[in-house]
């Protein structure tokens, strides 16, 4: 074990109390009465939970790439299941996110949510529990059972507090991600069988035949496609961030989202190095045509929340094309990406929230010319629509940046491609400031009718405040973040580089006409 | 003496309701009684855990494996006794009879879990099953035609099946010239190469079972006498049987011996036909025990997963599983008993708004929902984690490529339970004011379903000193 991991030396097993804290929060929930002392209660345990993280940014060895703050425990000899913990610089960076995230997913709440307050909360906090969980196993079956167990507190999320077609799409959340990782599951037991171990760093250091590696690596990346969301799988995204409360689409699009890129970048790279250079072609296809299409969908929506789904689906294909560009740059701007698109796309949500309590109504058309009325508001609104279409000086421009130098370092069709659904961006968003703040409006203020059109107050500024920082601050200043993932990035193109030469593609060259084609159609060769 | 304890227990428990079907007692001191005596053998049953020992010249054993089945069976009746509380769908004249013929059909059961010889197997199966033949058709008249015919069902295809089996039997016993199955396992591995006929035999020896168990193709009554059935009559065939089934099922297929090809070919049809005929039958219907019992028929076919394995590993996921199964059925029959205060048949549309006339049956049934969809951290997950787990290590990796799909499947049939039970309706139905008691059962369904499946080690550890005792 001792190569593999670092054993935690803070005065508490920080991994476990992450994942404790909200869930005996959860079950202690469900004694409090009264909705004032439930709010309070919820934002006491995320906040103490975000306090007792920050350990891991302040004290994470940065020269390493082993997995840090471990623990080990037995837990289920009869299959080898351990109860394996620990964090390393891709996902110490995405437990920090959830755990900064979380509280403020309570503070948009806090007048959303109109009914079953004491429910939510304990779904809130059990939601975090899972959700912290997944990024911190290092054993297979504890991820699935994270991976799994989040899917029923994000059901119920938006299934009893969700908008009129919750029904919908909350089913169709619950099955698209539930057949996804079907496969995952046999995957993860064929490679138990295969090894005879559930230990992820373990799984990493085997080698196996390509066409193992293969089966193991399209089961694997089914799941996580589904997840992410790419290119033909991305229809439950809009619908279910439609449907969901604010909370519940903060979740989905700050940290669900996520946990697709994360898994490529654990499992489907270190495990299946030589498939998935062989399915790089395909997948970087696939992540521009995420791009392209979410960009040019977002350009059509009426709905400001549907508008902001798609507008998803175009960033995280950014993520993935990042990933799959399998360069150093590109995946340091994939995680990165990551965080920033956490950080904007979750305050954007936030956002639309605040206007919805306000109008009823998520139609760009209802909600125009606000600027007048609502000024600090729109200020929020144009810091985060600049964000998230990457301009100079905010986090999403850093990330967005390395992804398309790794793009043009590599393929520059691809680059080129990636550039329009830059512009794509902008043009969606720009649209949806320039309507929702200006609109046709004189400049002078009509009262009357909107009086309902009240700014915002202390606590939905702070809420936003707080997220203002980290955009400017990864903006300006991205390096102690990149400074963290760097160790386990070059470490992870390592164990890519080695495992590609252990088990090559070989007898299989002649399935690989296909994948030359189009590496050599994106490399700009004909 | 002490080795037959539980035995005596539940014969003691059949004479006293015996006697008391002749006064005039009624609820609620009917239920007390049936609650103190099965608690007896409970405590019987666990009391004479870890000891050995044969009986009636061998063709009864006493070991790890057959007390542990008692033990999980004993503690199923006394959950089916305190589920059904009044025993709403119990015709009023018939409730002390109807304890008594619960007893006896659970007398037969523990039987099963001891037999080790073909007549004494015949012997519990034809009582465990009679006794259930009998209580089917005690459901309250009314608009209910449908008891009957339940009755009628079950009586026929079950005779069908014993026929079968002793069909079966005959084939054995003319080949090998014994009944013993200690020594069927010495002689059958070596023949069933030779002799196709054995093979035959073994099949439809197994028939029986199937039938108990509701694996296809002897699965054709379940949905029905589910329906006709009353809910906590339902309650009682949808699992303790099942349990019995299963230890059979382990004794017989072990009988075949580990590298038995032709044979695990067969079963794994059978499990495969299950899982896919039971899911997608399961996904149209409308009245929920119906559904139930499609859905038992597909759990079937993931417990046989486990079983044709015929490795250690195979054999201990398939008892965990069948007692999560137990657990997660009875949970869902116990919001389907609270649901229905005249026990009448639930639909769809009675779930409806569920969560806001009762939170704790709706949690009840999304999390025996849940647990029989395979979302961890139920019993379930862990269950096919293991069964699954088992079918690999015999490179069975298209049984599990089809089981996984089959989950893929049956999720949304259980998603559709838990989806009724959370939708708001407009006009809202009255409130469901639960006892203690009951409050105090669906607390202890949702505990143990998680607790099994997250710590389900101590559990193992029994499975696995079961398995190796019978084995």
């Amino acid at each position: 074990m001792e190569q593999y991991l670092i054993y935690n030396t803070l005065w508490y097993p920080i991994l476990t109390v992450l994942m404790a804290v909200p869930l005996f929060g959860a079950f202690i929930t469900l004694g409090i009465r009264g909705d004032q002392n439930l709010k309070i209660w919820g934002l006491l345990v995320t906040v103490l939970t975000t306090v007792l993280s920050l350990p891991l940014f302040f004290s994470f060895d940065l020269t390493t790439a082993k997995y840090q703050f471990a623990e080990f425990n037995d837990w289920i000899p009869f299959v080898d299941i351990s109860y394996v913990l620990g964090v390393d610089g891709i996902s110490v960076l995405l437990v920090l996110l959830t755990t900064l995230v979380m509280p403020l997913c309570i503070l948009c709440s806090w007048s959303y949510i109109k009914e079953r307050f004491r429910e939510f909360i304990f779904v809130l906090l059990f939601i975090e529990a899972s959700m912290i969980g997944v990024f911190i196993s290092l054993n297979m079956v504890l991820f699935f059972i994270f991976w799994e167990a989040m899917l029923v507190p994000m059901y119920l999320i938006i299934a009893v507090w969700g908008g009129p077609r919750k029904d919908y799409a909350s089913i169709k959340f619950f099955l698209y991600t539930l057949i996804g990782s079907i496969f995952l599951f046999v995957a993860i037991i064929a490679l138990y069988v295969t090894t005879g171990t559930f230990f992820i760093p373990e799984l990493m250091t085997h080698h196996y035949s390509f066409s193992y590696q293969m089966w193991i690596f399209l089961a694997f990346a089914l799941a996580f496609a589904i997840k992410v969301p790419m290119f033909p799988f991305h229809t439950w995204l809009p619908a279910a961030h439609v449907e969901a409360p604010t909370a519940g689409s903060v979740i989905l699009a700050s940290i669900l989202l996520k946990m697709g890129g994360y898994g490529f970048l654990r499992f489907c790279l270190p495990i299946a190095p030589a498939a998935t250079v062989y399915c790089m072609p395909y997948l970087i296809v696939i992540s521009i045509m995420s791009i392209i299409f979410g960009g040019y969908l977002a350009l059509g929506q009426s709905d400001i929340k549907k508008l902001i789904a798609y507008s998803s689906v175009g960033h995280m294909g950014f993520v993935t094309l990042g990933i799959f560009l399998l360069n150093d740059v590109g995946i340091k701007g994939a995680i990165l990406q990551m965080i920033n698109h956490g950080i904007t796309t979750g305050a954007l949500f936030i956002l639309v929230g605040m206007i919805y309590e306000r109008t009823h109504s998520r139609e760009i058309s209802d909600n125009s010319a606000l600027g007048i009325v609502m000024p600090i508001y729109v200020s929020f609104l144009v810091i985060f629509s600049l964000s998230s279409l990457a301009f100079p000086g905010t986090n999403s421009f850093v990330g967005e940046l390395l992804v398309l130098i790794a793009c043009f370092s590599k393929y520059k069709v691809v680059g080129g491609f990636a550039v329009v659904g830059a512009i794509l961006a902008a043009a969606y968003m720009l649209r949806l400031v320039q309507k929702m703040v200006w609109a046709d409006s004189d400049g002078h203020s009509h009262p009357g009718d909107r009086s309902q059109l009240f700014d915002l107050n202390l606590r939905e500024t702070a809420t936003l405040t707080f997220l203002t920082i980290f955009v400017f601050w990864i903006g300006f200043h991205p390096t102690p973040l990149l400074n963290i993932m760097d160790t386990s990035t070059a470490h992870l193109l390592k164990q890519v580089e080695s495992g590609m030469h252990a088990s090559p593609a070989g007898h299989h060259a002649h399935l690989n006409g296909l994948g030359e084609t189009v590496k050599n159609l994106i490399a700009f060769k004909y | 003496m002490i080795l037959f304890l539980p035995e005596l227990a539940l014969t003691f428990m059949i004479l006293v309701f015996f006697f008391v079907s002749l006064t005039k007692l009624n609820q609620p001191r009917l239920q007390w009684m049936g609650l103190v005596l099965s608690a007896l053998a409970v405590v019987a049953s666990v009391y004479t855990y870890g000891q050995e020992g044969s009986l009636f010249f061998d063709a009864y054993r006493i070991d790890a494996f057959s007390q542990l089945f008692k033990v999980i069976i004993t503690f199923g009746l006394f959950i089916v006794i305190y589920l059904g509380e009044d025993l709403s769908g119990i015709d009023k004249t018939l409730k002390p009879e109807y304890y008594l013929f619960l007893t006896l059909s659970t007398f037969g059961l523990i039987c099963m879990s001891s037999a080790v010889e073909l007549i004494t197997i015949i012997l519990s199966l034809e009582i465990a099953s009679f006794a259930l033949f009998i209580i089917i058709p005690f459901r309250k008249h009314g608009a209910y035609r449908k008891p009957m015919e339940a009755g009628i069902k079950y009586v026929l295809f079950g005779a069908a099946a014993s026929g079968i089996t002793l069909y079966g039997m005959s084939y054995i016993f003319g080949l090998t010239h014994t009944t013993y199955l200690a020594d069927l396992v010495k002689i059958i591995p070596g023949m069933i190469s030779q002799k196709p006929l054995i093979l035959i035999g073994l099949v439809m020896l197994l028939c029986g079972f199937f039938y108990k168990l509701a694996l296809f193709p002897m699965h054709f009554w379940a949905p029905d006498v589910y329906e006709g059935a009353a809910n906590e009559t339902s309650a009682f065939i949808a699992t303790l049987p099942k349990v019995g089934a299963v230890v059979l099922l382990i004794r017989l297929i072990f009988l075949a011996g580990v590298d038995s090809g032709q044979f695990t070919w067969v079963l794994a049809i059978l499990a495969v036909l299950s899982m896919s005929f039971g899911n997608l039958a399961a996904l149209v219907q409308d009245d929920i025990k119906r559904l139930l019992a499609y859905s038992s028929i597909a759990h079937a076919g993931y417990v046989m997963v486990g079983l044709l394995c015929a490795s250690e590993l195979g054999f201990t996921s398939g008892i965990y599983y069948i007692t999560g199964y137990l657990l997660m059925n009875l949970a869902c029959f116990f919001v389907i008993y609270n649901l229905a205060p005249k026990g009448e048949n639930i639909s769809f549309d009675d779930l409806k708004g569920l969560y806001k006339r009762s939170p704790l049956l709706a949690f009840t049934l999304a999390v025996g929902a849940f647990g029989m969809a395979g979302i961890p951290p139920t019993v379930g997950f862990t269950g096919k984690l293991f069964l699954f787990t088992a079918a690999i290590k015999n490179d069975m990796y298209a049984l599990v490529i089809l089981a996984v799909i089959n989950t893929g499947i049956a999720v949304f049939y259980y998603l559709k339970m838990v989806r009724a039970a959370y939708t708001s309706i407009e006009s809202p139905m009255p409130k469901i004011s639960l006892r203690f008691s009951t409050y105090l059962l669906g607390i202890f369904f949702i505990v143990i379903i998680l607790y099994l499946g997250t710590f389900p080690q101590g559990f193992i550890d029994f499975a696995q000193e079961a398995v190796a005792a019978a084995i």
